[in-house]
């Protein structure tokens, strides 16, 4: 009997390929037991300086591994390029984030070290996420992903719309994940498979015929649009970008859109390439549904948080034509938009950021009223990021656009591209807004003087005048250097591209059957 | 020459003069524009006239992904209207120049990055490349009219603009990477050369005309597209104005030549009925409205509607002449509306800054010099005979009479009106009664250092139009030639 139940062999482990995700959760260890100490210096730079250190330790474990793809622990995780630049991706988020959190209530209200180790402990998520081509491993990743988010949701936890954030996404995060295992199940159950490999071989071009695949497929889809926002699933996105700290509504909004997308790329374009000529179109219609939703959506919205929700689930519609499309320039299309978009959104919720602690007006629209000449710096990063998210030219917004619409043309997808440009028009209502607020409103006290910090509509009581705020106005250079570093970073890659151009065509040709 | 020095040095200006306050900052845009204009001047005479195809070519890959070249070029298309947005840009520059403006080193800033951004399109040999700087060319607008705007409701209205012409921007975008992708070959190009000859299918050069049509009509504007004109004219200040009237308009009817007849000649002969309607139908509202409303800007703008549906005519009757006339009224057009815009202004100025006719009148006893210079403005927007502009618009209805008679008789209608609404304007504000609030006086030194000039050009134009004709002739005769061929009717062909 002992012999029998002998445990099968541990699988050989490459530890330098998981170097990524052991560098992360080792950091969140540690972070998590250093928060412990008494200092306070401490608790509010040393945390954070660690945190960072792991996030770029993170970037650099993943160029050091970069080099011919390798399957990791017994197959279920794959190391390849698409892996190795989507985290560069989700690490510079969450990089980013911290930066962000520096100054933030959140990390002081929730103890600096469980903040830190819950965020780098989602980023490990999203790392097993991209790389899973295992559907164990894919739930898994994607737990490890949401669980931590769902708490850092909640971490301002004397603002009830942060609490009332994290229920939301608890609620239908989990909602989500029990429909993604649900399917997995059924795609387990017709195929008798795991293995992205092995499910490819067993469907082989007939999904059409199994009723039990088909309803797991559109359960898993389900259960992903969760993950990334793409409507009819993104109900919660601008109730929860709103409601959570903001350095955490942008570490979601770029890095748990990279790691979605991520899945979807491989899980499609791997497991169920045979049948892109079933599933494509599928995708295609829940893509111009997004588009519209997004952008409609996004349409009077007078929060600044809930606007870059909206224009997240709106550009999530867009990022899916290059998945839908099956070919490698569709990845690579996507990969590319999603190294963009990061820069874009960084950039805008770093102005936010900033301008939530300036003024009292948290992240309304009027919040930026006058910034054109009170913060020209802040002003001009988060005009370049509108202008990119709306797909103007001379950003980098334009050329993701551009090889998307590209990417689907090609795929014979021309009407989903041009769902993309009819999408980037109305986004412009509402992106154009934040413009004009910027730069054409001017704070009523500060008409025709130069450089003086506006508070408009602030109380009274609420402390303070300008003269008051102004010796806070660069208190925070970490926040306004996330701003203008990935404003400019918008610009410069907007007129030159091919950096990133590398990027996304290395992660492309990860999927060799693709053409 | 090197045309990558032309296209940036007003940028170049404009980065240099953010960094200044107060008049300095106008003053060295003004001498990066002047040397934009020298540079340009110089151009058109190291211009070889009896070569046909591209001069002065630079051809770079800058995006090898998606096959994008940064391809500039010089050749008869676009060689006057290179010449004449270095010249209005200059002219619109001096102008706000001796003004003050709030910022004033964002304002000249975002004014060089428009006429990089004018110029890039212009200049372009590559499809992407002209979509980028035709988007591009667009935002500073967004900024000067929203910031420096001159009405109540400035904001809302140049919003207004920048959406409608970007919709039509947009359409081209996807419209311009599907000629790429879908056309026949191994490897995705731009080349605007290369693109024309590997011919889409009917198919798809049909909705790709229709979404590049839809562009450029919304800039033009043409009638049923022209809803952003009145309020974004009116957002914006009168020397950005200027240039946007003068040449932004004419970069329209510019990519019609240059992209859609020779990449597109079946789509073009199929919806030519559509587009001459389109412009018939431009002029007639143009001219109506320019006689009915009372505010002078407006009569300029509407003209300027009825004046490019005069263009589109030409373009579209897809023959030698029209398109001949058409290029040319596209020149005559930019250097008659940026001076009669700025001699709005002043008139503005004397009828205590009221732009209504209503408040104007009787300014000529006291400014006969100011009168001359518009009456000649006048004169040459009515297209009278011995101006520059009636030899473009008897071109152009030389063309459309000799392939659609009944359009071109309808047209000649749009003549007379002309001169009905320019004639209108001119004796509401130089005759008749002197207005309430009138204070007549002569046009001051500094106005007149950039007024006349213009004017100088008009009569110099009007006396040797051959400048234009003689250039653009071969490029143009190739620009329409596939097209024309497939318009013509077997039968008339034969003949």
């Amino acid at each position: 009997v002992i012999a029998a139940t002998t445990p099968p062999p541990a699988p050989h482990i490459d530890w330098a390929g998981l170097s990524s995700l052991t560098v992360l959760l080792g950091a969140a260890v540690v972070v998590l037991l250093v928060g412990l100490l008494r200092p306070r210096v401490v608790r509010e730079t040393v945390v954070p300086v660690l945190a960072l250190v792991g996030f770029l330790g993170a970037i650099g474990g993943a160029i050091w591994q970069t080099g011919s793809p390798e399957h990791l622990v017994a197959r279920s995780l794959r190391l390849d390029d698409l892996t190795t630049v989507l985290t560069y991706v989700f690490c510079t988020g969450g990089a980013a984030a911290v930066l962000l959190s520096w100054r933030a209530t959140a990390p002081r209200e929730a103890a600096h070290g469980e903040y830190y180790a819950l965020l780098l402990t989602s980023a490990a998520g999203m790392w097993v996420l991209v790389a899973a081509e295992n559907l164990v491993a894919l739930f898994l990743g994607l737990e490890l992903l949401s669980v931590p988010l769902y708490v850092l949701c909640a971490t301002e936890m004397r603002r009830a719309t942060s609490l009332e954030s994290g229920l939301k996404y608890l609620i239908i995060g989990s909602v989500g994940s029990a429909t993604l295992l649900y399917g997995l199940a059924f795609i387990y159950g017709a195929t008798g498979a795991t293995d992205y490999a092995a499910i490819g071989q067993a469907v082989g071009g007939s999904i059409g015929d199994d009723a039990l695949l088909l309803t797991g497929i559109a359960l898993t889809v389900a259960g992903l649009s969760f993950k990334a926002s793409i409507a009819p699933f993104h109900q919660w996105t601008p109730d929860v970008y709103e409601g959570a700290p903001t350095p955490i509504t942008a570490f979601m909004a770029v890095a748990t859109k990279a790691a979605a997308f991520g899945v979807f790329l491989r899980f499609f374009d791997t497991a169920l390439l045979d049948d892109s000529a079933i599933w494509g179109p599928a995708l295609a219609t829940l893509a111009t549904i997004t588009i519209i939703v997004g952008n409609v959506g996004a349409l009077g919205q007078s929060s600044l948080k809930r606007l870059m929700a909206w224009s997240s689930v709106a550009q999530a519609g867009y990022m899916l034509a290059g998945v839908v499309v099956a070919t490698q320039l569709g990845v690579q299309a996507t990969v590319f938009y999603l190294g963009v978009y990061l820069m874009m959104n960084l950039a805008a919720f770093g102005v936010i950021a900033v301008r939530e602690r300036e003024t009292a007006l948290g992240d309304d629209i009027a919040s930026v009223r006058g910034l054109g000449f009170a913060r020209p710096s802040l002003a001009m990063a988060m005009t370049l990021a509108m202008l990119g998210l709306s797909g103007i030219p001379a950003t980098a917004g334009f050329i993701g656009k551009f090889y998307l619409i590209d990417a689907a043309v090609a795929g014979d997808y021309a009407w989903l591209g041009v769902v993309i440009v009819i999408g980037s028009m109305v986004s412009l209502a509402y992106y154009l807004r934040v413009i004009a607020a910027m730069w054409m409103q001017e704070a009523p006290e500060a008409t025709g003087e130069p450089a003086t910090l506006t508070s408009t509509g602030r109380p009274a009581l609420a402390g303070g005048s300008a003269e008051a705020d102004a010796p806070r106005a660069n208190a925070q250079p970490e926040a306004w250097f996330v701003a203008v570093f990935f404003g400019l970073a918008t610009l410069v890659f907007g007129i030159v591209p091919s950096p990133l151009f590398d990027l996304a065509v290395k992660a492309g040709k990860a999927f060799p059957s693709l053409f | 020459m090197n045309l990558t020095l032309l296209l940036w040095l007003p940028l170049a200006a404009g980065v240099v003069a953010v960094t200044l306050t107060g008049r300095q900052a106008g003053w060295v845009m003004l001498t990066g524009s002047l040397a934009t204009l020298a540079y340009a001047v110089v151009m058109i005479f190291k211009f070889d006239t009896g070569v046909p195809g591209l001069q002065f070519v630079i051809d770079r890959t800058w995006i090898s992904e998606l096959g994008i070249h940064y391809k500039l070029g010089v050749d008869g298309l676009n060689v006057i209207l290179i010449v004449l947005a270095t010249l209005l840009f200059a002219a619109s520059i001096a102008w706000a120049a001796m003004r003050d403006w709030v910022r004033p080193g964002l304002f000249f800033f975002w004014l060089g990055l428009a006429e990089s951004g004018v110029l890039g399109a212009l200049l372009s040999q590559d499809l992407a490349l002209f979509v980028i700087f035709f988007d591009l060319m667009l935002v500073p607008f967004l900024f000067l009219g929203g910031g420096w705007g001159t009405s109540p409701n400035h904001v809302a209205g140049v919003i207004k603009l920048f959406i409608y012409t970007l919709v039509g921007s947009l359409l081209m975008l996807a419209a311009a990477v599907a000629t790429g992708v879908l056309a026949p070959g191994d490897s995705i190009t731009f080349d605007l050369a290369q693109l024309a000859q590997r011919r889409l299918p009917t198919g798809s050069q049909e909705w790709i005309f229709l979404f590049f049509a839809a562009a450029f009509l919304v800039k033009m504007p043409a009638f049923p597209m022209h809803g952003w004109m009145p309020d974004g004219y009116k957002a914006m200040p009168m020397p950005v104005l200027a240039v946007f009237s003068g040449i932004l308009s004419k970069v329209a009817a510019y990519g019609f030549l240059r992209i859609v007849l020779p990449l597109y000649p079946n789509a073009s002969a199929h919806f030519q009925d559509l587009m001459l309607l389109i412009a018939l139908v431009s002029i007639l509202y143009g001219s109506a409205m320019a006689f009915t409303t009372p505010d002078s800007r407006l009569i300029l703008g509407y003209s300027s509607v009825a004046q490019l549906g005069f263009i589109t005519l030409g373009i579209f009757a897809l023959r030698d002449a029209g398109a001949q006339g058409a290029l040319l009224q596209a020149a005559n057009h930019g250097l008659v509306v940026a001076p009669a815009f700025f001699i709005v202004a002043l008139l503005a100025a004397r009828a205590g800054g009221s732009e209504d006719i209503r408040d104007m009148g009787g300014l000529a006893f006291r400014a006969p010099v100011l009168a001359t210079l518009f009456l000649i403005v006048a004169f040459a927007n009515l297209a009278m005979p011995g101006s520059s502009n009636f030899v473009g618009e008897f071109l152009i209805l030389l063309g459309t009479f000799q392939s659609k008679v009944v359009i071109a008789s309808v047209a000649f209608i749009g003549v007379v009106l002309a001169s009905v609404y320019t004639l209108r304007l001119f004796i509401r504000s130089m005759h008749n009664r002197v207005g309430p609030k009138d204070t007549s006086r002569e046009i001051a030194l500094v106005d007149g250092l950039v007024v006349a000039p213009l004017v100088a050009l008009i009569i110099a134009f009007a006396l040797y139009p051959q400048l234009a004709l003689k250039r653009s002739q071969g490029a143009v005769t190739a620009s329409i030639r596939d097209a024309k061929v497939l318009s013509t009717p077997a039968r008339e062909a034969a003949r």
